[in-house]
């Protein structure tokens, strides 16, 4: 029964996002002040729409806790002898599973929007919930017509086949539902976008409405991406800590646009400028998130990520981005001669500076999306292409380091004009910084050009992050302001981490015997031992090291190389000793004919800064969320009491006016 | 950990590699496969060089990065090059004509790649012009700006 239940939501849902559609259009087409009879309909619609894809989600999810074999979905991609954590965790770890996750935070967040949100425009409202539903509708047909998750099978089977098992991971379990509501956040943002096109409502009130959907996406995109790379860092058992995979690579993408589109929105809310150029980050932010899940879910990329190798979904999903990417460009196209371009600004301001950083981030995009496809386009060709780090880093980096250097000036200019003369003091600080710190680090050891920029440029960045706090009351510094700071100091951070792990590394391979010493750094590591052990679903080799620093007390630090049996297929569990100034990393190999095991050992000097600067970005959005969303509620506070006031005031007036 | 094998190249590496490639697995690894070489200087070389070259069994990660028997047996050839004298440019060109462009990250300008190189002047050339038209103009007109 759950399954049929689980379907049969879908399909109402799916109707009720026609219907939503449908009403919204209504709303569109009366003269603005008129009563559509049908519009009524659009925001029930999108509520219960959401109820229903959450519940059918919460069903695949119970029929995986359960593992409910007769289900097709679940006897291929589960097993009965998982961890119940992975059992609930392995539904959104294949195709059909994600697609309906996808779907699910889709309809959620149309209907808290439909639900709370009640500042915009009846009209515009309609509009974006509209085209809210017609994205859903296209999401609906896929799941429904090419990858039903509830198909049932002839006769259920005796046993599971099991997930893969470098999916079996606590970091990766919640690395795509964090990384799908990113990618969902921005299609209201999308949408939202869309609405006030239509209705010719692009002003600094639609961008106060979009600005915690934009932020909130972001947020989540920026930990799903950490979380991302932390997990290829511990799990692929090399120490590298991003690949430029196509798969990071898209979840990469989305993330760029959404940064630029979270500043323009803010120039918006703030100064009522760069109208045009949001509504276009808003479509390609959402294009990007499109583009994202066709790359992943399409098969087009052989990799973990990619579970379907169905051609067919490959298109029917290239369709859905043609249909709504060329569809929003088109509405762009004709309407953006409409909307004026908004309050204009001289070079020399805190809005010139965001837009070069707006540009620099949309070029970083265009490099990454041209390395990503290129190798796709020309393997149609027959002709297959590397494109790798080697490319990604120094093309990026021309974009990245102007970037770094103008946030790091950006904050502390005024909004609309201002003589780069007023805050000649914090530019020579910040130059003289990046300067000292180059010259310092040079003095020390030779080390490629990039990493050492990144040093000099990181503490450079840490310090402008704070200085527009400088002369401040910072009692009475805005939330919002704090979460800027704090984001801006998370990419100096983050970026230190890069750099000290591209320049500092020490890495020690070797054949060692039981007994045997290996030095790496400062770290002695004595392998004391090797024994097998067995989990619920995986046997294991585990060796017993015992790491000395400075011949201090010894460590025990316990790699593991993993046999998982369904499916078959090893993993390494590297072994981590954090300090405080880096991280020793440890795997197992296998051993070798002479009875010595393969020992690989790193010391990565600072390299936890990467993810603690990536927690620090998304935490400074969390307090630009709250911020904004505290002044917000005093805004309403306010207007409530206000209009209680003249309420009251106008109660009071037919009283006598006492006559001479 | 060994990513899922692309088929394409596994089916490269069938043509490539003689003998029996079901053996492979059982087969223990080169020496330098997970050994470095004494001399740092050589072996940071040989590093360098590894990362620059694609694991072709796996899903993009350099031979530095995986597991795959296969990246083994290159970073063997690598490190054995390398002391032998070669410079690894040689050892690219070496293994650039075994398996093809393919094995290489490095960029290299040619009929195939050079729009990875145009695009990115392109780039630099709008967004330098965009800067020019949004806020070069600005300054003359910035007096009516309200």
């Amino acid at each position: 029964m759950i399954a049929e239940i689980g379907l049969a939501a879908l399909w109402l849902a799916a109707a009720l996002a026609v219907l939503q559609m449908v009403s919204g259009v209504m709303a569109l087409r009366v003269p603005e002040g008129e009563a559509a009879p049908l519009a009524i309909y659009t925001r029930p619609a999108a509520i219960l729409q959401a109820f229903l894809a959450v519940l059918s989600f919460a069903l695949l999810l119970y029929a995986f806790a359960i593992t409910d074999l007769s289900i097709k979905l679940v006897a291929s991609n589960s097993h009965s002898m998982k961890p119940l954590i992975y059992k609930v965790t392995g539904t959104w770890g294949n195709h059909e599973g994600s697609m309906l996750l996808w779907v699910g935070v889709l309809a959620a967040s149309g209907g808290l929007l439909a639900a709370f949100e009640k500042r915009l425009p009846e009209r515009t409202m309609g509009a974006t919930l509209a085209v809210q539903g017609f994205v859903a509708l296209g999401f609906y047909a896929f799941l429904l017509l090419s990858s039903n998750p509830f198909e049932r099978l002839p006769v259920p089977a005796d046993e599971g086949t099991g997930l893969n098992p470098l999916l079996q991971d606590i970091g990766l379990a919640f690395h795509p539902p964090t990384l799908y509501a990113g990618y969902v956040g921005l299609s209201v943002a999308f949408s939202l976008a869309m609405g006030a096109l239509l209705t010719r409502e692009v002003n600094p009130s639609f961008a106060r409405v979009m600005r915690p959907w934009v932020l909130g996406a972001w947020v989540l995109l920026t930990l799903g991406i950490t979380a991302g790379s932390f997990w290829a860092y511990y799990e692929l058992g090399w120490g590298g800590w991003w690949f430029w995979d196509p798969v990071e690579n898209a979840s990469l993408m989305p993330w760029l646009a959404a940064t630029a589109l979270m500043h323009s929105v803010s120039v918006l809310a703030a100064r009522d400028a760069l109208r045009t150029w949001t509504i276009m980050l808003g479509v390609l932010a959402f294009s990007m998130s499109m583009l994202g899940t066709f790359l992943v879910r399409s098969g087009v990329l052989t990799s973990v990520h990619a579970f379907a190798v169905d051609p067919e979904r490959g298109s029917f999903i290239l369709a859905l981005l043609g249909l709504y990417i060329g569809g929003a460009f088109t509405i762009f196209a004709l309407r953006a001669g409409a909307v004026a371009e908004g309050k204009r600004f001289a070079a020399a301001s805190r809005e010139g500076a965001l837009v070069f950083n707006n540009l620099m981030l949309s070029a970083i995009l265009a490099i990454v999306l041209l390395g990503t496809l290129y190798p796709l386009l020309t393997e149609a060709f027959d002709v297959r292409v590397s494109v790798g780090p080697p490319y990604f880093n120094p093309a990026s980096a021309i974009f990245a380091i102007p970037m770094l250097l103008v946030m790091a000036v950006g904050p502390l200019l005024r909004w609309r004009a201002d003589r780069p003369a007023r805050i000649q003091f914090e530019i020579l600080l910040i130059a003289a910084v990046v300067i000292g710190a180059i010259a310092l680090v040079s003095f020390f050891g030779s080390y490629p050009l990039l990493p050492l920029l990144g040093l000099g440029l990181a503490p450079a960045l840490a310090v402008a992050a704070v200085l527009p706090l400088r002369g401040r009351n910072l009692r009475r510094v805005p939330v919002a302001t704090w979460g800027m700071v704090l984001a801006h100091f998370g990419v100096a951070v983050s970026l230190f981490g890069m750099a000290c792990e591209g320049a500092f590394t020490e890495e020690r391979l070797a054949a060692v015997a039981p007994g045997g010493t290996e030095q790496v750094g400062d770290f002695a590591v004595t392998l004391e031992g090797v024994a097998p052990v067995a989990g619920p679903n995986w046997t294991a080799i585990e060796a017993r090291l015992a790491v000395r620093q400075d011949g201090g007390k010894p460590v025990i630090l316990t790699p593991q190389a993993r046999s998982f049996w369904s499916p078959p297929q090893a993993t390494s569990e590297s072994a981590l000793l954090t300090k405080w100034n880096g991280q020793l990393y440890a795997v197992i190999g296998n051993r070798a004919e002479d009875g010595r095991w393969q020992l690989r050992l790193w010391w990565k000097p600072f390299v936890t800064c990467i993810w603690y600067g990536g927690i620090l970005i998304a935490l400074g959005g969390v307090l630009a969320i709250a911020g904004r969303l505290r002044v917000d509620i005093k805004r309403r506070r306010a207007a409530v009491r206000g209009a209680g006031r003249r309420a009251d005031l106008e109660a009071l007036q037919p009283l006598p006016v006492p006559a001479e | 950990m060994i990513r899922p094998a692309v088929l394409a190249a596994l089916a490269l590496l069938a043509v490539v590699l003689p003998g029996p490639l079901g053996a492979q697995d059982t087969m223990p690894p080169a020496p330098y496969a997970y050994q470095q070489l004494d001399d740092p200087k050589l072996e940071a070389e040989a590093t360098a060089l590894m990362h620059t070259l694609r694991c072709l069994k796996c899903q993009s990660q350099s031979i530095a990065d995986s597991d795959a028997p296969m990246a083994g047996d290159m970073r063997h050839q690598v490190r054995s090059r390398i002391l032998a004298g070669e410079s690894p440019d040689q050892i690219r060109a070496w293994l650039i004509a075994r398996y093809g462009d393919y094995v290489s990250y490095q960029p290299e300008v040619n009929s195939i790649t050079w729009p990875l190189f145009a695009v990115p002047v392109l780039v630099i050339l709008l967004v330098a012009g965009v800067l020019l038209r949004r806020l070069g103009k600005r300054r003359s007109d910035g007096g009516e700006a309200a």
